[in-house]
């Protein structure tokens, strides 16, 4: 069986490697706490997704979950206090430094929270063409302020002249100006109103149907499902269920109690939030077993215990109740495929 | 230029006049009640016993030492309206040639102390700010700690001491060679004569420099801007050059231009060190002679040398910053 599976991973890897493969990832910070002692924080822990061409994926959590380190963790721009691990894959290749450093930027490119990313004395422009200033560089750039309805004279401004909309759609423009195959927006739409930051979905729709994978960092439960193809979602730093967006349509497809709640918690189903905003602190986290297990009315016995990540409704959980079906899933190289049902 | 510009630019004027004014008061009632005797100390106590009454008469006029202050202070500002600085009393030439003299000596000095420790303070500052916590930050750090914990004259004096006595590179003193005519002298040995004294002046000005563009580095450093150009594939060179050093800039800026009257202070006790006869000697020596024409001349330009530096201090901050050039069209209009 598992033989089986092996091989088909590899014929995968030969015809379509995704975009991106997170495999396991966790990330930790060593810190001194009050009496100088070392300790460490968990913030993520055995992250795993796969991004492929022409979808958009959504990670969605609550603030404070330590979402955006993925995107760092990727970019390989985390602090130096923070230990990784697990591996990432583009295109599958593992991302070690010397290839990162070859392809962040050009083939991949981030999209990050908001102004303070610019630089306050470069002019937009500048910032769009990354310095370069080649005169297709600069037609590029010119194209590029059209295709996100910026005027022409947003390049001859200061980042401090633009307002937060112009700012977003500033990055967008950024991120696209190498022509990258994936895209990672980290929160691409806090401070916008709900039809700007809507507008700015879709522009990463347009992005995915343009053949790049496009991950999107957020805490924007509804905007994701309007516009992702498939949602992770992210409770207290680990991912606790991976489920397609058309799932949110009904509680019953759903597999995770807290994503349950997360459900019954949007304002299309009633506004029922009960444990939705809930979650533990790093430092009190139960070091084994569910970290849901202090709000869950399903809790027993073996919630405490260590739980598995696994397949479940043609999505994934991190539940004990997440039933195994096998039904006509068949092996594990479904995995990727989950979009297509 | 607007109407809005020549009124803002009315009114700084009219402050820096104010500014002078309240100086050259300053400085002048401190002449007053300085216990200084000018006789005594310009012609000496023997020299003064062997003269008659008369005599010591005429000197105490030429000194203005019979004139109440009040008079003496309206008739050098009278003087100072028409553009006459008085005549330097130890001197015996007009304030403002024996000024420009001095000033001509201290000029390389000043300017060369002023750009050397402003690039070096901003070029350490950089590097131990992006190596933060590390062996070139400790050592940088540690530098500027000791140094702007020593006063200037003694690091002129360890300076002296090393360079000149003990291992005779550069001369002990003077702008230009003993027993050459000034005619004579040559741009190198002049050169030569002022790069110790440069040298310690520019190092008491470096550490706050290095120290002000280390924290504004290390705040650069970890700034989102510098994380997304990492993000976008930017090398850190690049990164230091285009994101790093105009942001850097500004405290730099303001630094330097600010801390021109240090570095007139600093040159008072550096060319006292190195027998260096320039402005900050002359000034000395106008204090303890009592020459107060050439005391307060040399205020009054020092005064507006410092003025001029904040004010175009001013100035950069616009071209350095758009957000504050920007501002300022905006309020203009």
């Amino acid at each position: 069986m598992k033989g089986i599976r092996e091989n088909m991973e590899e014929n995968e890897n030969k015809n379509q490697a995704p975009l991106l493969e997170v495999k396991h990832l966790s990330l930790s910070f060593s810190q001194y706490d009050r009496r100088l002692k070392r300790r460490t924080l968990p913030v993520i822990r055995d992250l795993s997704l796969t991004v492929k061409k022409g979808e958009i994926v959504a990670v969605v959590g609550a603030s404070g979950s330590g979402k955006s380190l993925l995107a760092h963790a990727v970019f390989g721009i985390l602090p130096y206090n923070a230990r990784m691990e697990g591996e990432i894959f583009f295109q599958g290749t593992c991302l070690e430094e010397a290839f990162l450093k070859k392809i962040r930027g050009t083939k991949m490119a981030l999209v990050p929270q908001g102004i303070s990313w610019l630089d306050p004395l470069k002019k937009t422009g500048w910032q769009i063409r990354n310095g370069k200033n080649k005169k297709e560089d600069r037609e590029r750039c010119r194209e590029l302020l059209k295709r996100f309805g910026l005027d022409e004279k947003t390049a001859e401004k200061y980042p401090f002249e633009l307002s937060g909309g112009m700012a977003k759609r500033v990055l967008l423009a950024s991120a696209l100006f190498e022509n990258p195959s994936l895209v990672i927006a980290d929160e691409p739409t806090p401070g916008l109103h709900p039809q700007a930051a809507l507008a700015v979905m879709e522009e990463f729709r347009k992005m995915a149907d343009e053949g790049r994978g496009i991950l999107v960092i957020t805490h924007d439960l509804e905007l994701a499902v309007q516009t992702a193809d498939r949602i992770l979602v992210f409770y207290a730093g680990e991912t606790i269920e991976e489920a397609r967006a058309s799932d949110f349509f009904s509680e019953e497809k759903l597999r995770h109690p807290y994503t349950k709640d997360l459900y019954r918690a949007m304002p299309a189903h009633g506004f029922l939030a009960e444990n939705a905003g809930v979650q533990p602190y790093v430092l009190k986290r139960e070091k084994n077993g569910c970290l849901y297990q202090g709000y869950c009315e399903k809790r027993c016995e073996k919630c405490l215990g260590e739980i598995p990540y696994r397949k479940s409704k043609g999505g994934y959980v991190r539940c004990i109740f997440g039933e195994e079906e096998e039904r006509n899933y068949g092996t594990g190289s479904e995995r990727f495929d989950i979009s297509l049902s | 230029m607007g109407k809005k510009t020549a009124f803002r630019l009315g009114r700084q004027l009219l402050r820096a006049v104010v500014i002078l004014l309240l100086v050259c008061f300053v400085s002048f009632s401190l002449t007053v009640i300085s216990p200084i005797d000018p006789l005594q100390t310009n012609i000496g106590q023997a020299a003064l016993g062997s003269m008659s009454p008369e005599q010591i008469e005429k000197l105490e006029q030429y000194w203005g030492m019979n004139t109440p202050a009040p008079e003496r202070f309206l008739e050098w500002l009278k003087g100072i309206v028409k553009g006459d600085l008085g005549v330097s009393l130890a001197y015996r030439q007009p304030v403002t040639d024996v000024i420009f003299e001095k000033l001509s000596n201290s000029f390389l000095l000043l300017v060369f102390s002023w750009l050397i420790s402003a690039a070096a303070g901003v070029l350490l500052g950089m590097i131990a700010g992006a190596y933060r916590r590390r062996l070139p930050d400790k050592i940088i750090k540690t530098g500027c700690m000791v140094l702007s914990s020593t006063p200037s004259f003694w690091v002129a004096l360890v300076i002296l001491l090393v360079f000149s006595v003990w291992l005779k590179w550069f001369p002990i003193g003077f702008s230009i060679p003993i027993g050459v005519i000034a005619e004579d002298v040559r741009m190198a040995e002049r050169i030569q004569h002022a790069v110790l004294p440069a040298a310690a002046l520019s190092l008491t000005g470096v550490a706050s420099i290095t120290m002000h563009t280390r924290e504004k580095m290390i705040e650069v450093m970890n700034s989102d801007y510098i994380l997304y150009a990492r993000a976008k594939g930017m090398g850190m060179g690049k990164i230091l050059f285009s994101h790093g050093l105009r942001n850097v800039l500004l405290p730099a800026v303001t630094l330097q231009f600010a801390s021109v009257s240090e570095l007139i202070g600093g040159s008072v006790l550096v060319e006292q060190v190195f027998s260096y006869p320039g402005l900050g000697k002359a000034a000395v020596d106008a204090g303890i002679g009592g020459d107060v024409p050439l005391l307060l001349g040399i205020t009054l330009l020092t005064s507006v040398f410092v003025i001029g530096g904040n004010l175009a201090a001013e100035i950069l901050y616009g071209l350095i910053d758009p957000r504050l050039r920007k501002k300022e069209e905006v309020s203009k209009t």
